[in-house]
């Protein structure tokens, strides 16, 4: 009963798409502000996801129903379910186990294909050719982001996400040195949650809404809202690995400290969307297979000299 | 880039909530026109020169004329106030014009004159 | 559809990166563009005839309708050619004041292209800023003329409205807003990494391609071809006015925004000679309703490029045939070429670089067989063949006149 309690309401379902919504607004809020506009209010992501909801499902003639339909639920279980290994509110997530932060960016992968499996099976060319700029990316991004998560893990000897936590609440200072990895895991999930300057698979001005192009009504909503938890998720994994600071000081100021660190990276990504321009695709794999990589390598071999020089 | 950014962001917005908060047009601006029927003499040179064929003067009386605009037609070049030798027309800042029903476009300027009788 | 290598993608007719309607049916190969076919056509309105069924003074209002950004080329363009039939000689003030409004649509215009080319690129942060300084520009243009487009400035002999000291006092405090923000894109345009790496090496033309393919405007001066209409037919009040023609060498996009953004500053400079150097006196002279006979070809620089009308009258009120051939026109040929063995990627910002306005461009031809009763609609190339076959056919030679205009452009 408790578990299902925690699936759907809280940290699971509920909780996690009424804060990814508002998330969702800040971002949008602080994107028009840095263009001097005034931007929507606070209930406009929830209003778009009634709206959504309401709306007709239209499906393309030659589209496979079942996966078509399948996708968007795909997407949204595979991202709340991420969410119970990730400590929110104290150094212990819901469930943890040794390699839990294997699981958890694997489970983050998996909206990605959902996208591109569901863009392939709608059939039309415009889905087409940004469910293929969809996986090229992925190809992209997923080697920096792995490095670069796992390179804490490394100094603080623990698989799973709880020991890293509780590792660095034991000590603070050690965080410092993983700076780097910070930055280039931030670049990463830019990347990862399709948010410019990589939104290239969704690219508005060429392909029209590239894997989502065909879909509409309930499917699109369910899309719309995996995106917006996978940022919240995406957010808690970063700060509970990078930013571990008062988790350790109890289960409300834990808490409260996880919602704002949330927001200051969703401030963050704002910010890069209104002040870069969009890359190319062969852009970002060069960007990513040539600077993003070496530099997570050096943040691995960083961490493993600090880990002999601890011992 | 980043510098101007924050800048921008902390001041207010530059949209402004219309129809809550308007601005103020400038004094020449071309809108809807104003037709004063003691003035016209009936001479139709608004009519020869206007490019849409949006004003009509029809002839109510011994000297006394009337005007009707098809406000959908027009195209507020104002040509009309120029070409006019006695200067009965004249163009007003009102441009918030728009109908739902099409009949209630055209507008007839009825000459005082005419209606006592 | 995962044996086959290439497939057709249809880029228009709608299309969030088009901002006019035009089909550009693009075959691709994974990323990589193989070919473009471009389809005009979609915006025609039938105005040339239209024209002919107008008098002279409706036909200026109607031109002035064929675009909305770049209204008063056409109508200045299509006046120029009316008062060289008639005659007339427009006062001093008059040509000043057609002048400086050419110039505030060459600002407004380049502004606007800039937040375009900005949003192409998916940098919208561009967008909002250019666009809100462009309202600068347009209150400026609606406290002139009375409206933000489509000024109506124009009539045959001058222009309608004159402009007092206290609004020249308003329109050089806006140039002193606008050069700041100009000067700050212009950084932008330089530094930043992302819009240098969308912008550069992308759309290359060489200089014999561009003189080949008949490319004007900004997009020919960014490969280097010294062509600019102001300074080689100087019309309107550009004859007492110093400034300079912006050359680029980079031949691409990048090349073409540096060219638009330097412009700009030089349009600021224009403005402030004229208005401090403008005269007293009459506004417009009286011209006659019917124009006598003759015909006339007038070029104009519009902010895209080489506007060209060409008016023949036949001593009636309504002209007898009234031809515009836009900037784009010439332009677009240039887009297939720009294209070959690029990105996808790079579709909408190489279109966009152009400066499209398929308002301007849509004239279609149908050619009507005399031996059968099918009617084709045939590509540009075969009517001009066509065309000058025939007339030679009725003894008139071409290369007499096009000598003329090949002098003057080979300067």
């Amino acid at each position: 009963m408790a578990a299902l309690l925690n699936m759907l309401v809280f940290p699971g379902f509920l909780f996690l798409s009424v804060f990814g919504m508002y998330c969702s607004f800040l971002e949008r809020k602080l994107y028009a502000r840095l263009q001097s506009r005034i931007g929507p209010p606070w209930f406009q992501p929830y209003a778009d996801f009634v709206k959504l909801v309401a709306k007709e499902n239209i499906m393309p003639e030659d589209a496979n129903p079942v996966m078509f339909s399948l996708m968007p639920v795909f997407a949204l279980t595979a991202v709340t379910t991420a969410v119970l290994y990730i400590p929110i509110w104290g150094t212990q997530a819901l469930f943890s186990f040794t390699g839990d932060i294997i699981v958890v960016l694997y489970l983050l992968t998996l909206p990605t294909v959902a996208f591109f499996i569901g863009g392939w099976y709608s059939t039309s060319l415009y889905a087409r050719i940004g469910a293929v700029r969809t996986l090229g990316q992925l190809f992209a991004y997923e080697v920096p982001l792995f490095m670069s998560v796992l390179a804490p893990a490394i100094l603080a000897e623990s698989w799973s996400l709880s020991g890293i936590s509780l590792y660095y609440s034991q000590h603070p200072w050690y965080c410092l040195f993983n700076a780097i990895g910070f930055v280039i895991s931030l670049v990463a999930m830019l990347a990862k949650l399709e948010k410019a300057p990589f939104d290239i698979p969704e690219a508005e001005t060429e392909i029209g809404g590239g894997c989502f192009t065909e879909y509409s009504g309930r499917l699109l909503a369910f899309f719309k809202l995996a995106l917006m938890i996978e940022m919240v998720v995406g957010g808690a994994l970063l700060s509970s690995v990078f930013l571990p600071f008062g988790l350790a000081s109890g289960p409300v100021v834990g808490f409260i400290l996880f919602l704002v660190k949330s927001v200051i990276v969703v401030g963050l990504f704002a910010v890069a969307h209104a002040l870069l321009a969009r890359l190319r695709i062969d852009q970002i794999l060069d960007f990513c297979w040539k600077l993003m990589i070496p530099a997570a390598l050096v943040q691995v071999v960083v961490n493993l000299i600090i880990k002999m020089v601890i011992r | 880039m980043l510098k101007v950014a924050v800048q921008t962001a902390c001041c207010a917005p530059a949209t402004l909530l219309y129809p809550f908060v308007k601005r103020q047009r400038p004094k020449g601006f071309r809108g809807m026109l104003k037709f004063y029927p003691e003035k016209c003499i009936g001479c139709k040179m608004c009519m020869r020169d206007c490019p849409s064929n949006a004003i009509n003067i029809k002839k109510v009386g011994e000297k006394q004329f009337e005007a009707e605009i098809n406000l959908g037609r027009c195209i507020y070049c104002a040509q009309c106030v120029d070409s006019c030798p006695k200067k009965a027309l004249e163009a007003t800042t009102n441009f918030e014009l728009a109908q739902v029903d099409k009949k209630k476009l055209h507008i007839t300027f009825v000459n005082p004159k005419n209606e006592v009788e | 559809m995962a044996q086959s290598n290439s497939f057709k993608i249809p880029i228009g007719p709608q299309h969030p990166a088009l901002k006019e309607p035009e089909s550009f049916s693009v075959a691709l190969r994974g990323e990589k563009i193989l070919g473009v076919d471009i389809r005009l056509g979609y915006n025609h309105r039938g105005i040339e005839k239209a024209c002919e069924e107008r008098t002279f003074l409706q036909d200026v209002y109607l031109i002035e309708r064929v675009c909305g950004i770049c209204s008063h080329s056409h109508s200045t363009c299509f006046v120029q050619a009316v008062e060289e039939i008639a005659n007339l000689d427009v006062p001093k003030r008059g040509l000043y004041i057609r002048t400086l409004f050419a110039e505030l649509e060459r600002v407004h215009s380049h502004l606007l292209w800039l937040g375009v080319a900005g949003h192409e690129i998916g940098f919208d942060t561009l967008l909002m800023y250019t666009w809100k300084d462009r309202e600068v520009v347009m209150d400026i243009l609606a406290m002139l003329s009375g409206n933000r487009v489509n000024y109506g400035m124009n009539t045959i002999g001058g222009v309608r409205r004159d402009i007092s000291p206290e609004q020249i006092q308003e329109v050089l405090k806006g140039m002193d807003i606008l050069e700041e923000k100009t000067k700050y894109y212009i950084e932008v345009a330089s530094q930043e990494a992302t819009i240098i790496n969308r912008l550069s090496g992308v759309g290359v033309v060489s200089k014999e391609d561009a003189i080949r393919l008949g490319a004007v405007g900004p997009t020919a001066r960014a490969s280097g071809v010294d062509r600019d209409m102001r300074r080689d037919d100087p019309y309107a009040a550009y004859p007492d006015v110093q400034f300079d023609v912006i050359l680029d060498d980079h031949n691409d996009v990048y090349g073409r925004t540096v060219v638009r953004l330097k412009e700009l500053m030089e349009s600021y400079k224009i403005i402030r000679q004229l208005l401090k150097k403008i005269p007293d006196g009459p506004i417009a002279i009286k011209a006659p309703r019917k124009i006598p006979a003759g015909e006339a070809f007038s070029r104009y620089e519009a902010p895209r490029g080489e506007d060209v009308h060409y008016v023949k009258s036949n001593g009636t009120e309504k002209p007898e045939r009234v031809k515009v051939r836009a900037p784009t026109l010439a332009n677009v040929q240039v887009v297939k070429h720009m294209l070959k063995d690029r990105y996808l990627a790079d579709m909408p910002i190489v279109i966009a670089a152009i400066d499209p306005c398929f308002s301007c461009t849509d004239r279609s031809i149908a050619l009507h067989r005399h031996d059968s009763r099918k009617r084709d609609v045939v590509i540009w190339e075969t009517v001009r063949l066509a065309g000058i076959e025939w007339y030679k056919k009725n003894g008139i030679d071409f290369t007499a006149l096009n000598k003329r205009f090949m002098a003057r452009l080979q300067k």
